[in-house]
Order: C-alpha cells, then structure tokens, then sequence
C-alpha cells in the first residue's frame, strides 16, 4: 500500500499520545470523547447546511433555474440565513397533542442520524467506532428513525400526520428488507461486517467492479431501496406534498421542523456514504489493474476527498431521482418492494453466495 | 337533428298543456311545474329526441312569479330546446327535482335552492350550497341586504 | 329556514375516517374543501364543499351594464378570460344583431386559442405537481411566458385580459402580433415534444394516471362534464364543432376524443388539444383581414326584451351564458353555466374507489378553476 500518505491514525495517534502526557487515562477518554462528539457536532451542522444548498442548486439547475443567489455570493449564505429564521420561529403548541412524545419525536430523529455517523470511515484512519457489526449497525440506527416518525405522526393529534406516519411506517419496514439484503451481498462476499474491512478488501478494485453483475444490481437495488427509506421522492409519500401537505411534520413548527428537515438530509448522506463505502470502495482511491503510473497518481488524492466525491456522487443521483420522477401510489409502493425487489436479491444472494462458494469473482 | 316545427309536434304529442312562445331565440316550451318531469322523461327516452344532456338549469325571479328554466341539449343528434316552468306561488316555490334524470341537476338545483329558495321534491340532499343557512336568497329581486349591497 | 334543511355533517360522529382536504390546500387548487371519508388509504365517498370565494356574480351583473359584465367575467375562469369575455360579447352581439368585422373573428380567435395554450400549459404544471413531479411546473411556466408576453404587448394585461368589447375589440392589436406569434409557434413547435419526454413516457406516471377516475360517456353526459374532461371519455362535447363561433368554421382541426376514460385519457386529450391549437394558428395568424377593431356600436348597450343564449368552448369545458334581458341597459337576470361547476360534482362519482393520491390526480386531471364554480 503506497498511499499511507494521508493517514490519518498518525493524526489521532499524536492527539491521543499529546492527551496522554497531560492527564490519566480516565480523563483521556473523556476528553476525547468531548473531542469527537464536538467534532462531528460541527461536521453534521455544515454537511446539513451544505446538503440543503446543495438540493437547492440542484433542483435549480435542472428546473431551468438560478436558485438562490441573493444571500451572499451564489446565495451560499441562503441556508444558514434560513436556518436562523428557523430557530427564530414560534413553536407552535397543539391542542390535544400529546406533549412529550410531540417534543420527544424530533429528538429521536436527529438522534437516529447522529448515531449513524459514528461508524462511517471517513477517510484512512477516520472513523469514531469501528464495529465488527458496522453494516448492521448503520442500517438498525438508520432505520430507528421510522420510530420518531411514527411518534410525530401519532402524537400531533392530525389526521394528515397520522397517514403520513403510517404510510412511512409501511414504506421503511418493507425496504429495510432490500437494503439489508444488498448490503448482504457484499458481506457475502467480503466475509466481514466490520466497515474499515470491507474497504480494505476494495483495495485491489471496487466491490461494483469486482462483484460481477450481481454486485451491480445489488447496487441498484440498493439505491432504489435506500431512496425509499430515507423517504426522498420519488418515494416521499410520507411527506406527500401534494396529498398530505406536509405529511408527518405538518404540525411542527420552527426547530423542531428543522430537525426533521435536517435529520431527512442527514439520512441521505449516511445512506450514499454508506452505499460509497460498501460498493464504490470507500475511501479508496480508483486504481486500474496494473497501470502503475495512474495508480501512483490516484494515491496522491487524499482519501478523504475520494469518500466525500463517492458520497456526493451518489447523493447528486438520488437528488436527480427527486426532481425528475413523479410519486408513486402506496400500494404501487409496495408491490415494487414485494413483487419485485425482494425476490430479485433474494435470488441475487443466491447467485452471490453460489459465486463466492466457486471462488469466480476476484 | 330534428326542426323546430318537428320538435314542436314531437312537444304537444308528449304535453298537450304545453305552450310555445312566438319570437324566441331557441325553441321554448312552457309547461306546468307538476307535468314538467314527466315531459323531460319523455323526451329523454323518446328514440326521436334523445334530450340526453342538461346543459344548464337556473331560475328567474319575476316578483310576480317564478320561472325555471331548463335547457336540454341532445347529444346524438344536437338539437336545443328551453323547458320552462312558471311557479306563481313565490312564497313557497316547489318543482320536481330533475336529478333522477340527470345527475347534474342535484347541484344545479341546489345552487337554485340557495339562492332563489325554490324547492325540489325528491332532491336527494336539497342543503344550501355556498350561502349560510340564515342568508336569506339573494338572487330574488326584493332580496335587501343594508350592509353588502350599496343600492344606487 | 326548517329544522329539516339544516343537516349538518357532524364529524366525528360515524367511526369514518373523515378528513378535509382543503380549503387550504396545496393540491385543491384554490379554496375548495373536498369532506372525503377514507377507509385506509381508500376514498369511501367524498363531499365538495364551495362557496369560500362566492362573489355573487350573477347578483352583481343586474346592476352594471354590458360592458362592465365583461370585466367580471376575467374573474370566473381566470384561465380562460379570453373566452369568458367572448360569450358575453356574442351574447350582446346576437342580441343587437351586429356583425363584428372579420378582422375582430380572426383576432378573438387567435386570442382563443392562445389563451387555450397557456390554460393547458398551466394545467401541465400543475397536473406534475399534483403526482410529484415538480419540475414539470417550472418547464410549462417557462413556456407560458411566452404567452403572456404577448398578451401583455398586446393588450397589457396578461392575465385578466378584458379586452372584448360588444362589438369588437377595444382597441387595435399591437403591430407586432402576427410576428411575435408565429415566433411562438415556431418555439413551442420545439418545446411541446419536451413534454412527452419528461412525463407523458415516464413509467411510474403512466401507472398513476392510467386506469384511475373511471368515467363512463353516460356518466359524463349525465354530470354535464364538458370540455377535455369529457372528451376524456369520448363524449364529444366541443362547441368549437358543434356551433362555431368566430371563424372556427373556417379552419381545419380535430375535435379530439378519447375512449380511455380514464386519468391518462384526459391527459392524451388536453397534450393533443395543445397540438391542435398549435395548428389552427398557424392557419390563422398570417390571414388577419385588414379593417375596423369594433362595429358601430352605441354608447349605451340596451338588449331588446327577451331571452339569449350563447355557449363558448373555454379551455375547461362548454360555457353557457343565459341573459334575461327587460330592455334595459343592464340585464334582469344573467346566468353563467360554467364548466367547472359540473366538472367538480362529478368527482365523488369518479373518485370514490381509489386511493386518496389517485384523488389527487383525479382532480388534477379535471383541472379545476375554483372561482369559476364558485362564481
């Protein structure tokens, strides 16, 4: 491996050593646990400013549109502009709404999406927690979530809210199952569910490259299902704008609406990263086959930059998806889960395992 | 597409009551409130004419009396009459609704309802439709209203 | 009033599943509350609610003379404001017995069926809208402006047009008119397949719409349901054919019908209609007559005692108006059959069945204009 260069265990290493010479080992932790949770405190704040811009660029350029471009230069300060309107905004008490759960449900959301974060590989060397269970646990705290929506949707004492909550209830049991069975497939043919090792296996070639068709419809697959659990459009029937007018959240006001505004855009990001880190090699850099010179090239891009272009490039996707695609009925919803998705990584794992068991793939 | 004069004779077969005003734009024929539905049953049935479309139904209040008009079309062969009926009890108006004939009479009928105070016998569900209950009907001619209507 | 007309629907009584879409809603399109009972996600029945915008102008019309009606009418069918102005000035027309010049029939045709594009183009968006796709609002916007940039040159107003008179026009067109329209065309010649590429091929747009709202010819012919929405369901019902006006009878189109009946027909209906207004004018704009914008008309309309009636294909359906006339220089009593007042009672017909999204498209597809039922 050549491209230690951008290791970032040295980093943490120093810190930790730096940590250690100051203080017992007790405090060491704390500190760095301090450390992280701030960290990542400001990581989710500006990838959610950042995401929100850039949903609002996108759907610009491909409705013909400038998008914002009064609030700073290109408009970039148009989020953060919009998020302090939020915070300024009444929260609006509702009555016969139960009180704590209405309170409790953003909360959770934006907890959920918190969680998530902890166990992605950022970069060589960069990841808070490394499970040996890190696919399950991304995908079992990503999916909590649909326990905040159902609470909002019940507790806010709104017919619209409670449809909206139902419909997400139905929508992410179901495509749980098809992203955990695409996500399978990679296991399968890693061996490991421990996230830095799937990426390390990567570093001969991409899982998408390596795993023949079968890793590519896995992929596939994946994305459909995961834009459906994060309950983006084409899928958004939770938030149905049209039928529902603001489906779960259509009673919350102010901050706790941009929780969940914030935690949806968070999903996304988590869902591409993880989709980046399992399939299109992580933070690994794109080499090709025995072409020295490119490859020695391509490990000159800190690792960092290949995650954070691989995440994007998938979040850039699922955003065409959004503005491109109109919204499909919940029972249209259903049967494309049930009649067509499961059965074919179903079928998939299948392929997969059989391909793993003949030792065909690379 | 049958003639005035068809039709005409087509008419006073089906209601011998009916009468036909002279010098009007499309064919009138004005029958009496009690026999104008069996008349536009008729005429929606009868092979030959086939009113098989309401276009518009509406009243007019003439402070004397009131008048419903109907205006039939048919789709087959496109012929146009007006089905009138005068109702000179102005106090308490009451015709025989249309809407087991054409179900686009049950809203006509209830626009007339609100804001004429006609009523329509064996209306389905004869509410008012965009007025409160207490507005008073404002399409009559003595209808006041001190504080909306600026009179001049 | 008797205690037996006053039935109120008390919710919450019934163990029915009741909610109110409307009278702000972002997919009613104006303030219109649908009362709809669901079992599910399933449509039970539904109850439409009017009136929230009821300006009386019928009531208002007995007091204003001619002219002024014309003014009132933009605001029925706000769409459609060219056609609503043209029923009432044939209306006077018929009565006076005047006959406007050719050049006012070519340019109140032309007008038409400008105003029919820009109707259907607005109802594109919206129906996209409606399904969740959001984008297609901001292409048939785009194109729209087109429109009303003609409009505006034309006359200044791009929305409320106002710019029928009894007896002609109420003033000249702009000299620019013939080129800036035929620059449309040649646009919109180019834009309009956009359309099909972005929804009409789209597969999960076709699964909505398609099969959803079934309405029977019977049961539009029953309803009164007029214009594409009727001829959706193959009930040919375009006035345009059936009594021309203006100088339709002097140029080539199809009355377009489909048999599908359903949400997906009425959409074929209304992209076809967009072809074919494209068509008629082309065939027009380059044989406006030269001459007067307006007959001789007196300064104060009075009607001859009697009774007029005149129908008017909007963009929405068969407009009807009904004046009752004491020879006096306002109307006795003035009655406008407007479309959407039949299009929308049909809805618990066609709707109840379905899911509340297919109730969605199904009255996206009807494209409702508020105020004109309302009136």
């Amino acid at each position: 491996m050549s491209s230690n260069i951008y290791d970032f265990s040295k980093l943490t290493g120093s810190v930790h050593a730096w940590l250690s010479g100051l203080m017992s080992s007790g405090w060491v932790t704390f500190t760095e646990l301090v450390l992280v949770g701030l960290v990542f405190l400001l990581l989710y704040a500006l990838l959610g400013l950042f995401l929100v811009y850039l949903e609002r660029k996108v759907c610009a350029i491909i409705q013909n549109r400038i998008g914002p471009n009064r609030v700073g230069k290109w408009g970039i300060i148009q989020t953060i502009a919009d998020l302090v309107k939020l915070l300024l905004k009444e929260l609006i008490p509702i009555r016969k709404s139960d009180p704590l759960l209405f309170n409790l449900a953003p909360f959770i959301v934006i907890i959920c999406s918190f969680l998530a974060m902890a166990a992605l590989p950022y970069a060589k060397g960069l990841q808070a927690i490394d499970f040996n269970i890190g696919v399950f646990y991304v995908m079992a705290v990503s999916s909590l979530s649909v326990v905040g929506i159902l609470i909002a949707g019940w507790s806010s004492n709104s017919k619209y809210s409670l449809i909206g909550a139902m419909r997400s209830g139905a929508q992410i049991v179901s495509y749980e199952l098809s992203v955990g069975l695409s996500l399978l497939a990679i296991v399968v043919f890693t061996g490991s569910m421990q996230l830095s090792t799937i990426v390390e296996s990567q570093a001969n070639g991409w899982w998408i490259f390596k795993g023949h068709i079968p890793a590519f419809i896995s992929f596939v697959i994946f994305l459909i299902a995961s834009t459906a659990e994060i309950n983006r459009g084409p899928f958004d029937l939770a938030e149905a704008e049209s039928e529902l007018t603001a489906g779960f959240h259509t009673e919350y006001s102010g901050i706790k609406f941009a929780f969940f505004f914030l935690a949806e855009y968070m999903n996304m990001f988590i869902v591409s990263a993880l989709g980046a880190t399992v399939f299109l090699g992580g933070w690994m850099p794109f080499h090709i086959g025995n072409w020295e010179g490119f490859n020695h090239i391509m490990d000159f891009i800190p690792s960092a930059v290949w995650f954070f272009t691989k995440t994007f490039f998938i979040i850039l996707i699922i955003m065409w998806f959004k503005w491109t695609f109109p919204r499909l009925r919940i029972d249209q919803l259903l049967t494309l889960e049930w009649k067509y998705l499961l059965p074919i990584s179903l079928f998939n794992i299948v392929l997969i395992a059989f391909i793993v068991l003949m030792g065909w793939h690379f | 597409m049958l003639s005035r004069q068809e039709l005409t004779d087509i008419i006073r077969i089906f209601e011998p009551d009916a009468e036909f005003p002279e010098g009007t734009q499309l064919l009138e024929v004005i029958v009496p409130a009690e026999k104008i539905f069996a008349l536009a049953e008729k005429l929606k049935s009868d092979q030959k004419t086939a009113f098989n479309y309401l276009i518009n139904e509406t009243a007019v209040d003439f402070l004397t009396h009131m008048t419903v008009v109907y205006h039939l079309e048919s789709t087959e062969f496109r012929h146009l009459i007006v089905l009138k009926s005068i109702l000179s009890d102005r106090e308490n108006p009451a015709i025989d609704s249309f809407t087991a004939l054409y179900p686009t009479a049950e809203y006509f009928e209830r626009e007339i309802f609100d804001l004429f105070g006609i009523r329509f016998n064996n209306h389905p569900n004869l509410k008012r439709l965009f007025l409160e209950d207490d507005y008073g009907y404002p399409l009559r001619k003595d209808f006041r209203d001190e504080i909306n209507i600026i009179e001049r | 009033m008797s205690e037996e007309i006053i039935q109120d629907v008390i919710i919450g009584e019934s163990e029915d599943y009741i909610i109110n879409l409307g009278p702000q809603h972002p997919s009613t399109h104006g303030v219109l509350r649908l009362e709809v009972c669901l079992k599910g996600e399933t449509v039970k029945y539904l109850n439409p609610h009017v009136g929230y915008i009821h300006r009386g102008i019928e009531k208002m019309c007995e007091a204003i003379t001619y002219q002024q009606i014309i003014h009132l009418t933009d605001r029925m069918d706000y769409l459609s404001a060219h056609m609503n102005n043209e029923a009432v000035c044939m209306v006077v027309e018929d009565a006076l017995q005047v006959e406007v010049p050719e050049r006012v029939k070519y340019i109140r045709t032309i007008l038409d069926e400008l105003n029919r594009l820009a109707s259907h183009q607005l109802w594109w968006c919206a129906f996209g809208m409606d399904l969740g796709a959001l984008t297609t609002f901001f292409y048939g916007l785009r194109d729209r402006e087109h429109i009303l940039d003609i409009f505006e040159e034309s006359f200044g107003s791009r929305l409320l047009h106002s710019f029928n008179t009894p007896g002609g026009l109420m003033h000249d067109v702009h000299p620019n008119f013939q080129k800036r329209i035929k620059d449309f065309i040649k646009y919109f010649r180019e834009k309009l397949p956009e359309y099909d590429q972005l929804l009409t091929g789209n597969i999960i747009f076709q699964n909505r719409a398609k099969g959803i709202g079934y309405m029977s010819k019977e049961t539009a012919i029953g309803y009164g349901v007029t214009g594409p929405s009727g001829r959706g369901s193959n009930f040919s019902c375009d006035i345009r054919k059936i009594a021309p006006y203006g100088v339709y009878d002097k140029v080539q189109f199809n009355e377009i019908l489909e048999t599908g009946c359903d949400t997906f027909a009425r959409y074929k209906v209304r992209m076809a209609e967009m072809w074919e207004s494209l068509s008629i004018l082309e065939q027009l704009v380059d044989n406006i007559p030269e001459g007067d914008f307006t007959a001789k008309m007196k300064p104060v309309v009075k009607l001859p005692a009697g009774e007029y009636f005149r129908r008017v294909e909007t963009a929405r359906g068969e407009l009807a108006v009904y004046v009752v006339s004491d020879g006096n220089k306002n109307p006795y009593r003035m009655r406008f059959r407007t479309p959407n007042f039949s299009n929308l009672f049909v809805m618990n017909e066609i709707a109840s069945g379905y899911k509340i999204a297919d109730l969605i498209a199904i009255s996206g597809s009807l494209d409702l204009v508020i105020p004109d039922i309302d009136r």
